[in-house]
């Protein structure tokens, strides 16, 4: 199985959240308490419950009224801080599959105290791991590694209805991607382009700075790597993907 | 749909507008975003900016109940500008007819005006006709009494000056929408409208629709691919309820209930215009063919010749007399009902003026609610400011199967009628609406056999074998829509034995000797198979056609008015996107409007066998002049009964002169009121249903949508103290709903004749019965007055005041 990435096209995203709600469904988790907070995103954030989340913007942009929609979720990263991180900790808490690339949280994130999540979570580029304080599981999307292994595509994926969520080799996905830019940049999109593309296994394509669709919809330094990890980086030999991942 | 989903992907321009497709029809935006890949320009018209105009190239609004000022305007500026497709406009359309000398238009009323029945006689609404009786034209369209000039003048009023004064659009964004659209006149180019209830819900409702027609027809759009009037229907089987006469008005296929007008079968079928014209189709006349074939499905052997075929057992609605849902809840509220079955429905959060609904409830003997989960209707009498102790009536719940709980068809916006297999029991006591409705019946029945009755032919006559081991049998259903052949019948040389299902309705016999319970659908499950069923993703057309997936009616003609997508030789306008072809001696495609040869042969000359391409019209002709409907045979602005300004701009005429009002106490108004100073608005979200009764017990969809809202701009906020995310109270003459609310830039207030106007907008999916704090429906805000031609509900547009809680 080769490579694997998402190209998330949020040009063509109309928030019906569809994902979001497929997500919940195939991974079997529980809609969490919700109150109208004076916005259409709700949950307001991911949770341990939510792994895919549509974030709505309203922004005015080139003196024009936008509503952009970012349908967030983790970014499975190429080299992924926050496994290192997690490794300072328990080893096999986060694992990568060799044949995809799917960044995976075990049953073993339950040992991570609650300051080791924190700091896990700080490790990531983009705000995603959540912790349940019950049972102590870190958790987050994990690729719906279980339909990709037996030739099904994300649940998310398979439930959008406008060509947004896309999913395949990554070869093709950059190419999808790349492509795409490049006509809206023709379409007159100056700012069209593709976030963090060369890092990360889950493309976003926007079409304004990427900042106004979320805060975190490109790696933040300012949480990114921490001094520890920083530190313990420089004396591990560098590994890519050669951790293998056993069946979950 | 004139066209259907996957054809939107045609289009070079998309007007979206009194839709929110995006929200409330996702999928369709997959098409939608196929035209734009090949460069299609969307517009989003909407009083909100919604997640529709999210995607749009361009958005403007306007305030709501002002969409014949702002398509007006569109009229005018595409004649003023040429922008119309000439010939087709001159050879397709009765754009031509030259108009009665007693045809006249004066400050805001047609001729014929009778004020004290508030009607029109419509007789002046006529065209001149030659010594053969047949229309005059002009194909000129010059001359000053033919149907184009009058458009042109009545038009000629609706000037961006008098158009944004009442829309609120500023002249600019009229503009740049209007020359976005009209460039689709250009042949070979094609636009379409999305609508749904952003258009249909207003008293001028049907006016809204015939003026994108009207629009349409300038454009030479009709009829093409990419093209065409497309209503986006709320629920995946509307389409199919309405083609089969949930409408009172209608029997199955578009035929008029019978009347007292017409006492006799022979009344009836003599009743609808003749046409003096050899190459006018006037599909009609073929109506005795399909009434008849109805008669003998629903009274089988007791139907004969010499009873009418049992016409006499058809209800009759009384001359004058509407029976619309207003209608219905108006008389239960005025307690002369004493039964109700509330079928897959929610009458105490979905109709119009809900609160009136609910008190009308507690007038009942007794109520029936068939439904999946309980709702506000069944539970009506515990529900807000009842008291259960007081109220008489009695109320049956019978729980019902889903639809993946049981077989049939869904005949969806685009007339595709496709079958659905079952996929799982229904739980516990549910039952598939069928079973229950056969069950009754054969009780019914029974009764009447047993006691007799005042009127008992009509159902002891009626031939009910609908069921197989005393199950509703789906099959037995969709064979009896389509029909077979009674007897033994010859026709063309062959012979189809008694029994044999009926190839299509061109087979279909006035005689007696077809039966057939929808000639709409003939042809949908035949000898061959289950049509519906068809699975085939082979698209032969290259224009998303796809023939064999399913069937559609009518005659699995996927793009209705076909023949006019072609110049009068047969040439398709557009090459790339051809729907039909005259290969010289046939026309190959999709199944086109009629197989007669086209209007001019090769050497351009008239073919004396073509028929006109508009066969369902009497003279064969798209109706730019429509002389058929309650208020007027061109659309006209008028507010709506609840607005915002005290003056009709365009006229003298405030409201629609042939509205219907309703007049118990539950049915207050305020118009121009300054305790109500606001307009709103109803909607749908994309994470709920209707009301709401199948998705508020569903948690996922409640975690993302959870309570009741109310939209609003920051300068109205800002205005009333309120903050995003407040509790505030909206108000209007007849109820008031708390709501969140969600203050935005995607609402701004409007400028109309020079004062700043505010707008809000709820949706109507929440109801008091769960979740606990999600609110009540908004449709206890909404008025009970409806349009003249088809009484739906004015919830588009009505005056309210919102304060923080």
């Amino acid at each position: 199985m080769a490579d694997k990435s998402f190209f998330v096209d949020t040009t063509k995203c109309t928030a019906c959240r569809g994902c979001q709600v497929a997500c919940k469904q195939w991974n079997k988790l529980p809609a969490t308490e919700t109150f109208n907070w004076g916005s259409y995103q709700n949950p307001a954030d991911l949770s341990f419950a939510t792994f895919k989340l549509v974030r709505f913007r309203e922004v005015v942009s080139g003196g024009k009224l936008k509503w952009y929609f970012f349908p967030d979720q983790c970014r499975h990263c190429l080299e992924p801080p926050c496994k290192d991180t997690a490794e300072g900790y328990v080893d096999g808490a986060v694992i990568q599959s060799m044949a995809t690339g799917a960044v995976v949280y075990t049953g073993k994130t339950s040992k991570l105290t609650a300051a080791a999540f924190e700091e896990v979570r700080e490790s990531c580029p983009y705000n995603i791991p959540r912790r349940d304080a019950a049972t102590g599981l870190v958790t987050k999307c994990t690729m719906c590694i279980d339909r990709v292994e037996n030739g099904l595509l994300p649940a998310c994926v398979k439930a959008c209805p406008t060509g947004t969520m896309n999913f395949g080799d990554r070869s093709d996905m950059l190419a999808m991607a790349n492509k795409r830019a490049a006509q809206l940049k023709q379409k007159g999109f100056a700012k069209a382009q593709l976030l963090d593309a060369d890092s990360i296994r889950v493309i976003f394509l926007v079409v304004d700075d990427p900042s106004v669709y979320h805060r975190f919809s490109v790696a933040q330094n300012d949480l990114g790597i921490s001094r520890k990890l920083a530190l313990r980086k420089i004396f591990r030999p560098a590994t890519g993907l050669v951790t293998t991942v056993a069946k979950l | 749909m004139t066209n259907h989903w996957i054809d939107i992907g045609n289009s070079d321009c998309i007007l979206i507008m009194g839709s929110n497709a995006a929200e409330n029809h996702p999928i369709s935006m997959k098409w939608v975003m196929k035209a734009m890949d090949n460069g299609a320009t969307l517009l989003s018209v909407d009083p909100r900016f919604t997640r529709t105009s999210a995607k749009a190239d361009f958005y403007t609004a306007l305030r709501s109940g002002t969409d014949i000022a702002f398509l007006g305007g569109m009229i005018n500026y595409i004649i003023n500008n040429n922008l119309y497709h000439q010939e087709y406009l001159a050879y397709y359309t009765n754009a031509s007819f030259i108009l009665s000398k007693n045809y006249s238009f004066k400050d805001g009323l047609f001729s014929g005006y009778n004020p004290q029945t508030r009607s029109y006689d419509k007789s002046s609404w006529a065209f001149e006709m030659d010594e053969n009786g047949i229309p005059k034209k002009d194909h000129s369209l010059k001359g000053p009494q033919c149907v184009f000039q009058q458009l042109k003048a009545h038009f000629s009023r609706y000037t961006l000056d008098q158009v944004s004064a009442i829309t609120g659009t500023s002249q600019a964004d009229l503009l740049e929408v209007y020359k976005a659209y009209a460039a689709t006149g250009k042949p070979g180019k094609a636009g379409t409208i999305m609508y749904a209830m952003g258009w249909t819900q207003h008293t001028v409702g049907v006016q809204n629709i015939r003026t994108m027609s009207i629009i349409q027809l300038l454009l030479g759009n009709m009829g093409v691919a990419g093209g065409g009037v497309n209503a986006l229907r709320g629920e995946s089987n509307v389409q199919g309820s309405t083609d089969h006469c949930l409408l009172y008005h209608i029997l199955p296929g578009y035929m008029s209930t019978p009347s007292p007008k017409w006492p006799t079968l022979a009344d009836y079928l003599n009743r609808r215009g003749k046409s003096n014209d050899p190459m006018s189709a006037n599909w009609w006349q073929n109506e005795p063919k399909y009434m008849v074939s109805f008669l003998k499905s629903m009274f089988g052997e007791s139907a004969t010749s010499a009873n009418g075929f049992g016409y006499d057992w058809l209800p009759k609605v009384d001359v004058g007399q509407t029976y619309s849902w207003l209608d219905l809840f108006d008389q239960m509220y005025q307690g002369k009902f004493t039964g109700f079955f509330a079928w897959a429905q929610n009458p105490a959060c979905s109709g119009a003026n809900a609160g009136k609904n609910r008190e009308a409830f507690t007038k009942l003997d007794w109520m029936v609610n068939v439904n999946l989960f309980d709702n506000e209707t069944g539970s009506f009498w515990k529900g807000p400011g009842m008291n259960p102790k007081k109220i008489k009536t009695e109320v049956f719940f019978l729980p019902a199967a889903a639809s993946a709980e049981k077989e049939g068809s869904i005949t969806n916006s685009g007339r595709w009628m496709q079958w659905r297999y079952k996929a799982a029991d229904p739980p516990g006591n549910a039952k598939p609406d069928g079973d229950i409705m056969v069950e009754l019946m054969d009780k019914i029945r029974e009764l009447y056999r047993r006691e007799g009755g005042a009127f008992p032919q009509p159902v002891l006559n009626l031939k009910w074998d609908y069921a197989t081991n005393g199950k509703f049998d789906a099959h037995k259903v969709a064979r009896e829509i389509n029909g077979y052949f009674l007897k033994d019948v010859t026709i063309k040389d062959t012979t189809y034995k008694a029994g044999t299902l009926v190839p299509s309705f061109a087979f279909l016999q006035a005689d007696g000797t077809t039966s057939s319970g929808n000639w709409l659908y003939c042809q949908s499950y035949t000898e061959k198979g289950n049509m519906a069923a068809r699975r085939s993703t082979e698209d032969a057309s290259g224009i998303g056609l796809y023939s064999e997936w399913a069937w559609c009616w009518p005659v699995n003609r996927r793009i209705i008015y076909n023949r006019a997508s072609v110049d009068r030789t047969g040439q398709p306008w557009d090459k790339e996107h051809p729907v039909i072809n005259w290969t010289g001696e046939k026309w190959v495609g999709d199944v086109p409007d009629g197989g007669w040869p086209p209007m001019l042969t090769a050497d351009k000359k008239v073919n004396p066998q073509t028929k006109y391409p508009f066969i369902m019209k009497t003279e064969g002709h798209a109706h730019v002049f429509g002389p058929g409907r309650a208020d007027g045979p061109f659309p006209e602005h008028y507010e709506p009964l609840e607005c915002p300004i005290e003056k009709n701009l365009m006229s003298a005429q405030f409201v629609n002169p042939t509205i219907k009002e309703f007049s118990t106490d539950a049915d207050a108004r305020a118009t121009c009121d300054p305790r109500y100073p606001i307009v709103a608005s109803t909607y749908r979200v994309t994470e709920h249903w209707q009301t709401g009764v199948m998705t508020r017990w569903q948690p996922w969809l409640l975690e993302a949508q959870p309570q009741q809202f109310c939209e609003m701009s920051v300068e109205l906020a800002n205005l009333k103290g309120i903050k995003n995310g407040d509790k505030v109270v909206v108000e209007s003459a007849r109820g008031k709903v708390e709501a969140v609310a969600i203050v935005t830039m995607r609402f701004r207030p409007f400028k109309i004749a020079g004062s700043t106007i505010h707008q809000v907008g709820l949706p109507w999916c929440f109801g008091w019965v769960t979740p606990k704090d999600g609110g009540d429906s908004s449709n206890l805000l909404t008025p009970s007055i409806g349009d003249p031609n088809t009484l739906i509900p004015e919830t588009k547009a009505f005056m309210v005041n919102v304060r923080k809680a």
